[in-house]
């Protein structure tokens, strides 16, 4: 098989997994609704735009967070053993990281509809936001997909994943809001170009990272 | 393990009486030199001597903790785990010092310890990223799966801090003296009085960042051969 074929089955693999067990990706999707409820209440309809945004991020980090803390602990002893035999390390990387690049760029439309349906808010530059949504999921997903791969090999400590991955996705968050924020406010494609280039690359480096240091956790 | 003993310019001493004669040439002109008379920033400027240096010589020390990582993963020389662990530990101390000292200062000059400026986000979320660097390693107990790990997670810090100090910062105007049209010492302004102290300044606080971090090797060496006896 080639490298995409296995890649394809291991996604595969993993969405089929994730659906026969239903109860996490409920829970997910319960997760980010009730921050999203908690958000309104507390902030009924006063809020601006920019606060709208940057929480809109912030609800996107935690249950982003939440998502992808299982990723390598569902995966029983048995499993890994089996994948150590089969595949190298960097299908599995790069496999984890697309079903996760899935799983959190619908469940960040889905927060999105819903968050911008409860405030009532519009956005002048629809297609700006989603992209700048899809460029963040990816960033999301990397970072936090290679992190957790850290973390379980360190004892799968629930808390190390928060510490370790909060600190290396400030950048990516720092733009991505700004970037988001520019598309709120209605800016032409040429203001957000620099801030696009500057994601997309810093997304390429994250996967390339990812793709060189992942089979040295790997080989224990 | 003994191949930083076989390192002879980690043993020589010709490094160590430069950065000693570097340090005290820049404490002595440091306050005495003259300085070029500035608006808002007036006797402040000598700040860069002992604040700037301070931030040089913390990203020399992340570029060893970086590089160490990477010789260690492909080694697995457990020396070089030791020399990445303490140079990260050295680079915690510099980005204290020159978080302190530039917080000094910003009271004084911006009047207010804190802004919200790109550059001091940048190294707040350093100093985070290489305190979890530590957490990391006190979190798994077994040596070589700690120090592997860790390397892994360096390396990874040290590219996003990288992106985080060198290229954002550059996106935004920021409020530090040469930036945003704020006056300050961009080629135009820093006269050679300064250039003579800051040059040397640089090189003394590097050097001396190295040395503390070459005798915390030597002192983790030491121990290691007591525990082994």
């Amino acid at each position: 098989m080639t490298f995409t074929s296995k890649v394809v089955q291991l996604v595969l693999l993993e969405a089929r997994l994730e659906w026969k067990n239903k109860q996490s990706i409920t829970a997910l999707l319960i997760y980010s609704f009730a921050s999203i409820f908690v958000t309104y209440l507390a902030f009924q309809q006063t809020i601006d735009l920019t606060t709208w945004n940057s929480l809109f991020w912030l609800i996107m980090l935690f249950a982003s967070t939440n998502a992808i803390a299982k990723s390598f602990l569902q995966d029983s002893k048995g499993l890994q053993l089996y994948y150590y035999s089969m595949l190298s390390p960097k299908h599995i990387i790069i496999a984890k990281i697309i079903y996760n690049l899935i799983l959190l760029s619908g469940l960040s439309l889905v927060n999105f509809f819903i968050f911008q349906l409860v405030f009532s808010i519009t956005i002048d530059q629809l297609a700006q936001y989603l992209l700048s949504i899809l460029l963040g999921s990816i960033g999301l997903s990397t970072v936090l997909t290679m992190v957790a791969g850290i973390v379980s090999k360190a004892n799968n400590n629930a808390a190390l994943l928060a510490i370790l991955g909060f600190p290396l996705l400030f950048p990516l968050l720092s733009i991505i809001i700004q970037c988001s924020m520019n598309a709120i406010s209605g800016f032409d494609w040429i203001v957000n170009q620099q801030l696009f280039i500057v994601l997309i690359s810093l997304n390429l480096i994250t996967v390339l990272l990812s793709y060189l240091l992942f089979p040295y956790l790997w080989r224990e | 393990m003994d191949s930083f003993y076989k390192n002879k310019i980690a043993r020589a001493w010709w490094w160590k009486i430069i950065a000693i004669v570097c340090l005290v040439y820049t404490c002595y002109y440091g306050f005495v030199g003259k300085v070029p008379a500035m608006v808002v920033l007036h006797e402040t400027i000598r700040n860069l001597y002992f604040h700037v240096t301070m931030w040089m010589a913390m990203m020399l020390l992340m570029l060893i903790n970086a590089i160490y990582s990477i010789k260690y993963l492909s080694s697995l020389n457990r020396y070089h785990d030791i020399v990445a662990e303490e140079s990260g530990k050295m680079a915690m101390v510099f980005a204290a010092a020159g978080l302190i000292t530039g917080m000094v200062w910003a009271n004084y000059t911006w009047g207010a310890p804190w802004t919200n400026d790109p550059q001091l986000n940048g190294t707040a979320a350093t100093i985070l990223m290489y305190a979890a660097y530590f957490i990391l390693r006190n979190a798994i107990p077994d040596e070589n799966k700690k120090a592997k790990i860790a390397s892994v997670y360096a390396i990874f810090a040290f590219v996003m801090m990288y992106v985080f100090i060198m290229v954002i910062p550059k996106m935004y105007n920021s409020l530090h003296p040469g930036k945003g049209g704020n006056p300050g010492f961009n080629k135009y302004d820093l006269d050679s009085n300064m250039r003579m102290v800051f040059y040397p300044a640089v090189i003394g606080w590097c050097l001396l960042g190295t040395w503390l971090m070459s005798l915390n090797v030597r002192i983790r060496r030491i121990k290691d051969i007591t525990e082994e006896n």
